[in-house]
């Protein structure tokens, strides 16, 4: 087993086991921090493909953005054991449906694309951020455009939304 | 080979860890001293000629002192933010480069721990990170005061890295390049192509405002005066870090200041030139040993460096605290706008000037 | 109403300027301000190392004079207790024996004379009621101490060393 394999095992073990942290943990600050770690782990796995740009990227947005949102709202709600409400059966039977649909969509489109392709990596510079700006700005520039100004869209509501009423 | 590689770096990093400490721990000094000066007293000098045992002191003081964990303290965590501060301040020196590969015989050493070509963006990912340790260890206390600081923390640091973003975006568009090395090999030629400025192209003079931007987001990500909301006294009593006492504050200071210096390396590698230093095309012509050459930039580097912090703290003993409406206001509505503008500007003009077709 | 003295300034509140709103000239301004006084001269004086003199009319310690020939000169008149307001002054007289000229000018003379330090306000009238010139207040500072006895001084401390004169 080389390093590369050893580094992917060991990423892989530890993403599957703090993801599953996410889930178990009581207390909900735990949670969102077996997620940053999931999100590290992630970022390793980017790294050992050399994708660079996207791992640093995942890093800087995820964790270091959204997480910590996440992380400053659960503090903010103080959320623990004693004040959260028990589930009834209805939602966590509600729950289980939502969560099983989801797994059926994720299997059945793993299942409909090729898997040769997503293994193997036609260029190894691929994830450089030269060529990703390249592939960005040549091949999918019109969904790349489309995007961005859902994303502007997405904050001119947020400033509408935090704007305070003149009268 | 490998081997010999992996000895190199291994030594190579040592040596940036310790210079770190040592500048950060003698930063505390310094610090202290110009805090006087600035107040026409003379500082700390009783330990030692100019107090420069001082650090010592102060560093057995923090090891002995007691250590509390309050009752209701999640253990743990509130152990983990002080370490993952510091952490995360160290790490982020691994891509300055700090000078030109040292050259013996075939031998080339490279001053750089690692030269990755997404370089600049790693400083960010490690500066976001940085505000973890404040908000572990802040919500580990079970304080209100250390959770009020801890959310100053955060909201600070996450407005201020958009602006710092946008600053540098401009930035890139000159440079055109996010290796760091890439950026300071940048900053060797010409100044606006004049004659007898090699060496001095440096990036402040093509960006100005993403300078100025940047510096002003430099502050706030070291939560320094006039930013320094998180740990501000008058009203948190010492914002995240009410609770540690002992090493565990320590650390939290000490990762301050190491930010400090990694910041100041970072902006002048960045905007002033890096290893870079006006006259040093005059001193190859003239047959210098190229060895000589990377010694006087590496002091070059640490003076701009020196410069920095020194402005950390002038700043820190001349403008006092921001409100917090006036830091967000300031943060969202007058520095992003304007680093936008900044983007928009640079790239007429990089178009006009045909930089880019 | 008309103001009394003509003096009043109406303090006008324009908005301010573009360049004022900018801020930046103040705050270089404000780091012209202190790298001003980075480089003056400090205003600290390193106190054990370095004394200020004292002004000529310093109260200080109390000292018991000697006379040229090296004799004390007080006589426990009890003059200097009797008016000290903070009552810190107490003595007990002797009657000097033969033979003991050398060592007291007068008849009488003081066998043991103490001021505690903690009571006396260094008014110095005791200086003043003096009829024979023998106390002065003019020592330095009293040192500081731990212990309360320490701060009553007895003839041990007070009496000037005679190889002074």
């Amino acid at each position: 087993m080389t390093v590369t394999q050893s580094l992917f095992y060991f990423l892989a073990f530890v993403a599957i086991f703090s993801s599953l942290l996410v889930v178990l943990a009581k207390n909900p600050i735990h949670s969102v921090l077996y997620l940053i770690l999931t999100f590290f782990t992630l970022t390793g796995e980017y790294i050992l493909l050399n994708a660079q740009f996207v791992g640093i990227v995942n890093i800087i947005v995820y964790a270091g953005a959204i997480m910590v949102l996440f992380l400053f709202v659960i503090m903010l709600l103080n959320l623990n054991v004693q004040t959260e409400p028990q589930k009834t059966n209805l939602i966590k039977f509600i729950g289980i449906i939502t969560g099983g649909i989801g797994l059926v969509v994720l299997t059945g489109s793993l299942k409909a694309s090729d898997p040769s392709n997503l293994v193997v990596i036609q260029n190894v510079d691929m994830g450089l951020v030269k060529n990703l700006g390249k592939v960005l700005f040549k091949d999918f520039l019109l969904p790349f455009e489309i995007v961005s100004i859902l994303f502007l869209s997405a904050m001119v509501g947020a400033v509408l939304l935090a704007r305070k009423e003149t009268k | 080979m490998e081997s010999a590689l992996i000895i190199e770096k291994f030594i190579l990093i040592t040596v940036v860890l310790v210079v770190s400490l040592v500048v950060a721990m003698y930063m505390t000094l310094v610090e202290r001293k110009f805090a006087g000066f600035f107040q026409d007293r003379l500082g700390p000098n009783r330990a030692g000629p100019f107090g420069i045992l001082q650090p010592l002191a102060d560093g057995v003081k923090l090891f002995t002192k007691e250590e509390i964990l309050p009752a209701n303290a999640n253990k743990l965590l509130f152990i983990m933010g002080p370490s993952l501060a510091m952490f995360t301040a160290t790490i982020s020196s691994a891509v300055i480069p700090w000078g030109r590969d040292l050259v013996f015989g075939d031998k080339v050493i490279s001053l750089q721990v690692t030269d990755i070509n997404v370089g600049l963006l790693y400083i960010f990912g490690v500066v976001s990170l940085g505000v973890y340790g404040m908000m572990i260890g802040g919500w580990a206390s079970n304080n209100k005061y250390s959770l009020m600081g801890t959310i100053r923390a955060a909201s600070q640091s996450i407005s201020y890295e958009i602006a710092m973003g946008m600053a540098i975006i401009a930035l890139l568009m000159v440079t055109g390049t996010l290796s760091m090395r890439g950026i300071v090999d940048g900053q060797a030629s010409t100044l606006y192509g004049l004659k007898g400025t090699e060496g001095l192209g440096w990036n402040v003079f093509y960006q100005p405002v993403a300078f100025l931007i940047y510096l002003i987001c430099m502050f706030a990500e070291c939560n320094r005066t006039p930013f320094d909301l998180p740990e501000c006294e008058s009203e948190l009593v010492a914002g995240y870090h009410t609770e540690h006492s002992s090493m565990k504050l320590g650390f939290y200071l000490f990762a301050e200041y190491i930010n400090m210096f990694v910041s100041s390396a970072v902006i002048s590698a960045l905007f002033f030139g890096g290893y870079n230093f006006p006259g040093q095309e005059a001193l190859v012509n003239a047959g210098v040993a190229s060895n000589v050459i990377t010694i006087l930039g590496l002091l070059a580097f640490f003076l701009k460096i020196g410069f920095f912090l020194f402005f950390f703290v002038w700043v820190r003993w001349t403008i006092p605290r921001f409100r917090y409406d006036q830091l967000m206001r300031l943060g969202w509505n007058m520095l992003v706008p304007l680093a936008i503008a900044n983007i928009g500007i640079t790239g007429i003009v990089m178009y006009l000037t045909g930089h880019i077709n | 109403m008309e103001s009394l003295t003509n003096r009043k300034k109406v303090v006008e509140q324009k908005p301010m300027t573009f360049a004022e709103r900018m801020y930046l000239p103040a705050i270089f301004q404000g780091l012209t301000i202190t790298l001003k006084h980075f480089f003056k001269k400090k205003a600290t004086i390193q106190y054990p190392d370095v004394k200020r003199e004292f002004s000529v009319n310093f109260r200080g310690i109390h000292s018991l004079k000697r006379d040229d020939e090296g004799r004390e000169r007080c006589t426990a008149c009890g003059l200097c207790a009797l008016s000290c307001p903070a009552e810190a002054i107490t003595m007990v007289a002797a009657e000097r024996k033969p033979g003991e000229e050398g060592l007291y000018r007068e008849e009488k003379y003081a066998a043991t004379y103490e001021i505690n330090m903690l009571r006396c306000i260094f008014c110095g009238f005791c200086e003043e009621a003096c009829p024979k010139e023998a106390i002065y207040l003019d020592g330095d500072i009293p040192p500081a101490s731990f212990d309360r006895e320490n701060f009553v001084y007895g003839k041990d401390k007070l009496v000037e060393p005679i190889h002074k004169k």
